[in-house]
C-alpha cells in the first residue's frame, strides 16, 4: 500500500554509543526522525526516540481469553447440550477433564493472534517490498532517516548528522509504504556495495 | 551514560575471538552463500535414502494394515508409541532453550537457540507420524478433529487424554513454528540484503516478509518474543504432561502413577539436551562456528543434562519404592518381575535404561569431562539410547504381563517395517536439518549482535582494562547504569 514518495536525509552510524546522543540531538534540534533502522534490537532506543510502548501484549491477552472461552463454551455445549455422552456415569459437565484442551486453545489463540497482529502492524508478509535506506542496516549500520518537509534545508541536516557522528550521509527519495510486485522498478534494493 | 551493559568479568565470554557486528554476519551467513561441502551431500543422500525406506515401510503399513508390525492384542503399543514419545521428548529441549532460558535471561541461549528450535520443529513432525499411522486407517485421521460432521454430528471425546494429545501436539507444533519463524525474519533479511544471486534475492526477499529492522518493529518483535516465550514455557510443560496422561490415566500396572507428569518432563528435557549436544558438536565443527558455540555453551548444557538425568534417576527410584510401598500386587509384580528382574524377558532393557540415564550422566559432575567435546558427544548418544529404552520399558514391560496370565505375550520383536518407519523418521529429521543448515542462519545473528558488547571476548577484555585503570570511575560509568 503506497504511502507516498517523500524526501529523506539518511545518516548511517556504526556505533550505538554515538547513535544515542545523535538521536537526542536531532530531536532537540526539531527534526522529525522517520525511523532508525538497526541490525538488532537496541535497548532503550525506542525510549530515546520517544516511541510509545507497544500494546501487543494486551492484544495477546485478549486473544488468550478468547481461546479460553471458545474452548470452554464449545466443549460445554457439546457435552451438556448437543450430545451428552454417558462416560462411566460421570457428570456431563466434567470441567477438570476439559482443562488440558482449554489451556492448549488459550495458548494457540494467543500465539497465532499475536503473530498475525504483529505482521499486520509491521506490514510483514511474503512478497511485501519496502524501501530499504541502506543494505547494511541489517548487518552492522544504524541507519537514521529524517523526514524532510518543504522548509527543510537538507544540506543543513546533512552537516548536522555528520557532526553528530554519522559515517555516511545522503538524501533519498523514498516510498514510505509497502508494495507488492514490480512497482518502483528504478529503486535498487540490493545495492552493490564494495566488499560485499 | 554508557551503553555497554556490564557483565561480571568472572563469566566466560559467549562469543570468542575478535568480532565486530559485521564479522558476526560474515561468520554465520557465509555458509549459506557457499556451495555445500561434499560431506553435506553425503549426509543429505544418506538421510534421503533413509527417508525413502521409511516411506516404503509406511506404504506397506497403510496398504496391508497394522499386521505389518508385530503388535498383538496384548502389546498394542510397541515401537510406534515408544518412538512417538522419544521424538516428542527430543523436541522439548529446543523450547526450553528458546523460551525458558529467555525468561531466565540466560545469555548463552543465543548461541544455540535457533538450531535447537529447528530441531524441536523437525522432531515434532517426526513424532506426529507415529500416532497418525498407528491409527491403521490413516485416511480417517481427521476424525480426531471436532468438526460439524454428518454423523450426528458426533464429536470426539474431549475427556480422553488421547484427544488432549491431538490438541497439545498440534498447538505445540504451531507455536514452536511461529516462535522460530518470527525470530528468523530479521536474520533472513540480513541474508536478503547481502544476496547477490537472483535466486537468493528472490527466495530471501519472500521469506523475510519485507523486514526492515525499524526501531518500532524491533520493539514489537521484542514484546512478541517475550510473550511467546511466556506462552511456550507452560506449553512445553503441558505437552509432555499430557503425553504422560496417555499412560497415567489408565489402570495398567506400571502406568497408573501420579509421578508421571514431572518425571516425563524431566526426561524429555534430558533427552532433548542430549540431542542438541549431538547436533551442535557436529554443527560447530562443520560450519566453523566454534567461536559462537563455545565449550562454555557445551558445559552449560551438560549441567542441564546432569541435573535432569538425576531428576529422572530420582523418579525411577521413587516409582520403584512406591510400587513396593503401595502394596498393590499387580503394580509390584510389574516392577519386580517385569522390570527389575534381570532374567525376565525384558529385564535387560530396564537395566540398560538405568545405566544410560542414571549412572552415566554422573560423569558430568567433573568439570573436566563436562568440557570435553569427545566425552560429551559420546555421552549424548548414550543418553539418547537410554531415553529410547526408558519409553520402551514403560510401554512394553507394563503391558506384556499384567492382570490375566492367559493374555500374556512374552516376546515382542519389531518387524523390518516397524524398524523402517523409525529409521524413516531419522531420514525425515536429518533431511530437514540438512536443508535448514544449508539455507537458514543456524545461529540467531541479531541476538548474537545484541549480546556481543557485553559477552564478546574482545569487549570483555576492554572492560577489564577500563576497570583496572580506574575502578571507581568504571563503577559509576558502566556498572551503575547497567542495573
Amino acid at each position: 500500500m503506497a504511502g507516498g514518495i517523500k524526501k529523506f536525509v539518511v545518516g548511517c552510524f556504526d556505533d550505538e554509543k554515538v547513535l544515542f546522543p545523535a538521536v537526542k540531538n536531532v530531536r532537540k534540534a526539531g527534526y522529525k526522525i522517520h525511523e532508525v533502522y538497526t541490525p538488532f534490537p537496541v535497548h532503550g532506543l525506542d525510549h530515546a526516540m520517544g516511541i510509545r510502548e507497544t500494546s501487543l501484549h494486551t492484544a495477546g491477552f485478549i486473544y488468550a481469553i478468547t481461546g479460553t472461552t471458545t474452548a470452554l463454551t464449545f466443549i460445554g455445549w457439546v457435552f451438556t447440550r448437543d450430545w451428552p455422552l454417558n462416560i462411566g456415569g460421570k457428570p456431563h459437565f466434567a470441567l477438570p477433564a476439559w482443562i488440558p484442551i482449554t489451556f492448549e486453545l488459550t495458548v494457540l489463540f494467543s500465539a497465532v493472534g499475536m503473530v498475525l497482529t504483529f505482521c499486520y502492524l509491521c506490514n510483514l508478509a511474503p512478497f511485501v517490498k519496502k524501501h530499504h535506506f541502506h543494505p547494511r542496516a541489517t548487518d552492522d549500520l544504524f541507519v537514521m532517516a529524517i523526514e524532510c518537509t518543504d522548509k527543510t534545508n537538507d544540506a543543513e541536516v546533512q552537516s548536522f548528522l555528520q557532526k553528530a557522528g554519522a559515517k555516511e550521509v545522503n538524501v533519498q527519495m523514498a516510498e514510505t509504504g509497502w508494495w507488492i510486485g514490480r512497482y518502483h522498478k528504478e529503486q535498487k534494493l540490493y545495492k552493490e556495495e564494495k566488499g560485499y | 551514560m554508557s551503553l555497554l551493559k556490564y557483565e561480571s568479568q568472572l563469566r566466560e565470554p559467549l562469543v570468542d575471538g575478535n568480532k565486530d557486528y559485521h564479522q558476526v554476519t560474515e561468520d554465520i551467513i557465509r555458509p549459506i552463500e557457499m556451495k555445500p561441502s561434499r560431506l553435506w551431500y553425503i549426509g543429505f543422500t544418506i538421510s534421503a535414502m533413509l527417508l525413502a525406506f521409511g516411506v516404503y515401510s509406511v506404504y506397506r503399513e497403510v496398504t496391508y494394515g497394522i499386521g505389518q508390525w508385530n503388535l498383538n492384542k496384548t502389546i498394542g503399543w510397541g515401537w510406534d508409541i515408544t518412538n512417538f514419545v522419544w521424538w516428542i521428548g527430543i523436541g522439548h529441549a529446543g523450547t526450553l532453550i528458546s523460551a525458558i532460558l529467555l525468561l531466565f535471561r540466560q545469555g548463552w541461549r543465543t548461541g544455540v537457540n535457533r538450531a535447537a528450535e529447528a530441531m524441536t520443529i523437525f522432531a515434532v513432525i517426526c513424532a506426529g507420524q507415529f500416532p497418525i499411522f498407528h491409527m491403521g486407517r490413516v485416511w480417517m485421521a481427521f476424525f480426531t478433529l471436532p468438526y460439524p460432521n454428518s454423523r450426528g454430528p458426533l464429536w470426539p471425546n474431549f475427556n480422553s487424554p488421547l484427544l488432549w494429545d491431538v490438541f497439545a501436539i498440534s498447538t505445540y507444533f504451531t507455536v514452536s513454528l511461529l516462535f522460530w519463524y518470527s525470530g528468523l525474519l530479521p536474520d533472513l533479511a540480513t541474508v536478503r540484503d547481502r544476496a547477490k544471486t537472483k535466486f537468493r534475492k528472490m527466495f530471501y526477499g519472500v521469506a523475510s516478509f519485507g523486514w526492515s529492522g525499524s526501531t518500532k518493529h524491533w520493539q514489537r518483535h521484542e514484546s512478541l518474543s517475550l510473550v511467546l516465550a511466556g506462552l511456550s514455557t507452560p506449553l512445553v510443560l503441558s505437552v509432555h504432561t499430557i503425553v504422560s496422561f496417555d499412560f497415567a490415566t489408565s489402570v495398567v500396572p506400571g502406568w497408573h502413577t501420579t509421578i508421571f507428569p514431572p518425571y516425563f518432563v524431566a526426561g524429555a528435557i534430558f533427552s532433548g539436551f542430549a540431542m542438541v549436544q549431538t547436533l551442535m558438536i557436529v554443527l560447530r565443527k562443520v560450519l566453523h562456528l566454534k567461536d559462537y558455540i563455545t565449550v562454555g555453551h557445551i558445559e552449560a548444557m551438560n549441567k542441564v543434562i546432569v541435573l535432569t538425568g538425576s531428576i529422572v534417576g530420582c523418579a525411577y527410584l521413587t516409582e520403584l519404592f512406591i510400587a513396593w510401598y503401595g502394596q498393590n500386587p499387580y503394580e509390584w509384580y510389574a516392577f519386580k518381575e517385569n522390570r527389575a528382574n534381570l532374567y525376565s524377558p525384558y529385564g535387560w532393557s530396564y537395566w540398560l535404561m538405568m545405566f544410560c540415564n542414571v549412572v552415566s550422566p554422573q560423569l558430568f559432575w567433573s568439570r573436566k569431562l563436562r568440557r570435553n567435546i569427545t566425552v560429551t558427544f559420546f555421552m549424548s548418544i548414550i543418553v539418547n539410547i537410554g531415553m529410547w529404552f526408558e519409553r520402551f520399558v514403560i510401554i512394553v514391560t507394563s503391558v506384556y504381563r499384567d492382570y490375566l496370565p492367559s493374555s500374556w505375550s512374552t516376546y515382542y520383536s519389531p518387524t523390518i517395517w516397524e524398524i523402517g518407519f523409525y529409521l524413516g523418521t531419522f531420514g525425515l529429521f536429518f533431511v530437514c536439518f540438512f536443508l535448514f543448515a544449508k539455507y537458514f542462519p543456524v545461529i540467531a545473528v541479531a541476538e548474537i549482535k545484541a549480546i556481543l558488547k557485553t559477552s564478546g571476548e574482545n569487549y570483555k577484555k576492554k572492560m577489564t582494562d577500563i576497570e583496572k585503570a580506574d575502578a571507581e570511575k568504571f563503577y559509576i560509568d558502566e556498572v551503575a547504569h547497567a542495573h
